[in-house]
């Protein structure tokens, strides 16, 4: 079930050049949500219709409270980063990371602003987890993910860890494991299930797209995916955002 | 007591607020936020002979005052919806409208004859989709293509035929005469507008299909202007649509001369923007002392 609510706001802090905290208080919300998920935000100003979509980082269903992490990339987030009381949200919105619990060992593979929703997720994997993170510069959440397991980073312009994409930082560390969890940019997650492909491991992969509804009304988000030997579309707010790698067609 | 409820080509809705096809899927997605029971209708998404994959993404921009959208009427086809959404459909105390699209003349034909045996209320013929035959022209532009694929459609539709039309023409009042001379039982309008968005950093269109459909609170004005003039040149029902956001943007409609409203956009800013709006009309009818919806239809004269 979703809800709407409003939710207080506990904490709105940048963490990060660009890039922001938020708790929120939304006992519904929370107590049905899971890794991977995410909510729309609704700014209330006319200018932006839109609710905007941002993944779930922490659930904490207990005191009724889920954390996001965003980066102001235009006049939706940048609003947000202004709010110091409470905000419109909805959710829990989409399919999240389906986790299976008997499996050993797990790679986590998150590229820049799509690290955030690897937090909850890491809490719920069971074995143990290698974690691989890239971004332009200095990857966010570092210190956190390696509460979970080793961490390898990589960043393109080298200031920080291995200097390349986070997929050529894979191909070097050749890890082990028998699924991989990520999100990312769409270039990142192809590049991504190509190595995945090669090594035969399943691989989940988050995707983005741009959304209107966020509830899978208005057939606005599609992505491509195989079926029966054609394909089809189907919606990342509500078939996704977490998709099987060997499902989706990459190539647009 | 007040009276909201309006007739519509024989059909009885109990107040003059149905949703926009293609905004609201059928029902399904919105149940959690709106009680379907409070609906006069519900107009689902557009439905086509046979699916429909639709256009390449990012289908969807974001504007100033409202959005653009290239879905491409992606729907699962007649069969599967009659399978699949008018079961649950049936479960609430609300009129069904199903919107039907086509590529040609035959392919609207034949989901009229399909959807005729379903237990739903009223078609709305989406008339502003492309005729392939025809290079792709948009059948509801051409006074004698518009009149021609209503008078085909009549022929294989069993339930009233509302004519939804495109409001990118020049003389909106000439299609919807063709429409009606048609066969047409009522007019619904506006689709949405054609726009466009760049990206002037990647230097190219938003959406993949380069154009798309401009819906939103800013296109209401040439909305209440057509459902005018429409309401002004012919004699059947209209449901009046584009940029509705609330209760004073409806009853604009309903002044303008339209029997019923239909709210789309609005539900993606505001998912209760259905109920808000039937709250907020009958709470004006009680502030206004307005004993019947239907008195101050047209009302401007
Ligand atoms: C499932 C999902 C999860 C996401 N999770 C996060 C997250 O955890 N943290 C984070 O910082 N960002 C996340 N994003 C991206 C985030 O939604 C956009 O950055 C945000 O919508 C930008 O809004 P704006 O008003 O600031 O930008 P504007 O450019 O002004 O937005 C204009 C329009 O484009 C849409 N849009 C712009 N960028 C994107 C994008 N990358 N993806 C989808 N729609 C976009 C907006 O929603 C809005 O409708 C996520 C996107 C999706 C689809
Ligand atoms: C995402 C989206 C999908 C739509 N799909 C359809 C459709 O399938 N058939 C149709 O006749 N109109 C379709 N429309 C047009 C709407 O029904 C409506 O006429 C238009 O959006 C103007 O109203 P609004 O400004 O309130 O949204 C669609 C509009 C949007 C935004
Ligand atoms: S955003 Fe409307 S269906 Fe996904």
């Amino acid at each position: 079930m979703k809800y709407i609510e409003y939710a207080d706001i506990l904490e709105n802090t940048e963490i990060e050049n660009t890039i922001y905290r938020m708790t929120l208080v939304c006992p519904k919300i929370a107590k049905e949500a899971k890794a991977g998920q995410f909510v729309e935000l609704y700014t209330g100003i006319g200018e932006c219709l839109l609710p905007r979509p941002i993944s779930i980082n922490e659930i904490d269903a207990k005191n009724g409270r889920i954390t996001i992490i965003y980066q102001t990339v235009g006049k939706g987030t940048q609003y947000f980063s202004t709010l110091k009381n409470n905000l419109k949200i909805m959710g829990s919105c989409g399919n999240g990371f389906s986790i299976d619990q008997n499996i050993k060992k797990s790679i986590v593979v998150g590229g820049g602003i799509g690290i955030p929703p690897l937090v909850e997720l890491c809490k719920n994997i069971k074995g143990d987890i290698e974690i691989f993170l890239g971004a332009k510069t200095k990857p966010i959440l570092i210190e956190k993910l390696s509460e979970f397991g080793k961490v390898y980073v990589s960043s393109d312009d080298g200031s920080y860890g291995f200097k390349g994409n986070v997929v050529e930082l894979i191909e070097s560390v050749k890890p082990e494991g028998e699924i991989i969890y990520s999100c990312g940019p769409k270039i990142m997650l192809r590049e991504l299930s190509k190595w995945a492909e090669k090594n035969k491991i399943k691989a989940q992969v988050s995707l983005e797209e741009r959304m209107a509804c966020g509830i899978g009304a208005c057939v606005g988000c599609a992505v491509k995916v195989k079926k029966d030997g054609d394909w089809q579309n189907l919606k990342v707010c509500k078939d996704g955002p977490v998709f099987m790698s060997d499902e989706v067609i990459w190539d647009d | 007591m007040i009276n909201t409820s309006v007739d519509i080509c024989g059909i009885k809705f109990k107040n003059p607020v149905t949703t926009a096809s293609g905004t609201f899927g059928s029902g399904r997605e919105f149940a959690d936020f709106v009680d379907l029971n409070r609906l006069g209708a519900i107009t689902v998404k557009g439905v086509a002979s046979r699916p429909w994959k639709g256009n390449n993404s990012p289908r969807i921009a974001e504007v100033y005052g409202g959005m653009l959208n290239s879905v491409g009427l992606q729907n699962p086809g007649a069969e599967y919806f009659i399978k699949n959404d008018i079961p649950f459909l049936k479960q609430f105390d609300t009129k069904i409208i199903v919107n039907i699209c086509g590529h040609s003349i035959e392919e609207y034909c034949e989901a009229a004859e399909m959807l005729s045996e379903a237990d739903v209320d009223l078609f709305e013929l989406n008339i502003s989709c492309p005729n392939v035959s025809q290079g792709g022209i948009t059948f509801g532009t051409e006074p004698k293509m518009a009149e021609k694929v209503v008078s085909s459609v009549k022929k294989y539709s069993k339930k009233p035929l509302i004519v939804k039309l495109t409001p990118n023409v020049t003389d909106i009042t000439e299609i919807a005469r063709a429409a009606v001379s048609g066969g047409a039982d009522g007019i619904s309008l506006i689709n949405t507008l054609l726009g466009m968005k760049i990206d002037i950093k990647k230097r190219k269109s938003v959406l993949a299909n380069k154009v798309g459909g401009f819906s939103g609170p800013a296109i209401k004005p040439v909305a209440v202007r057509m459902v005018y003039q429409v309401a002004n040149a012919v004699n059947v029902p209209i449901i009046g649509m584009g940029g509705i956001l609330n209760y004073e943007d409806a009853l604009e409609f309903i002044m303008a001369g339209a029997s019923a409203v239909a709210v789309g956009t609005a539900n993606f800013n505001n998912p209760y923007a259905t109920v808000d709006i039937i709250d907020g009309i009958e709470n004006f009818m009680l502030e206004n002392n307005i004993k019947d919806i239907n008195d101050i239809r047209g009302i401007i004269g």
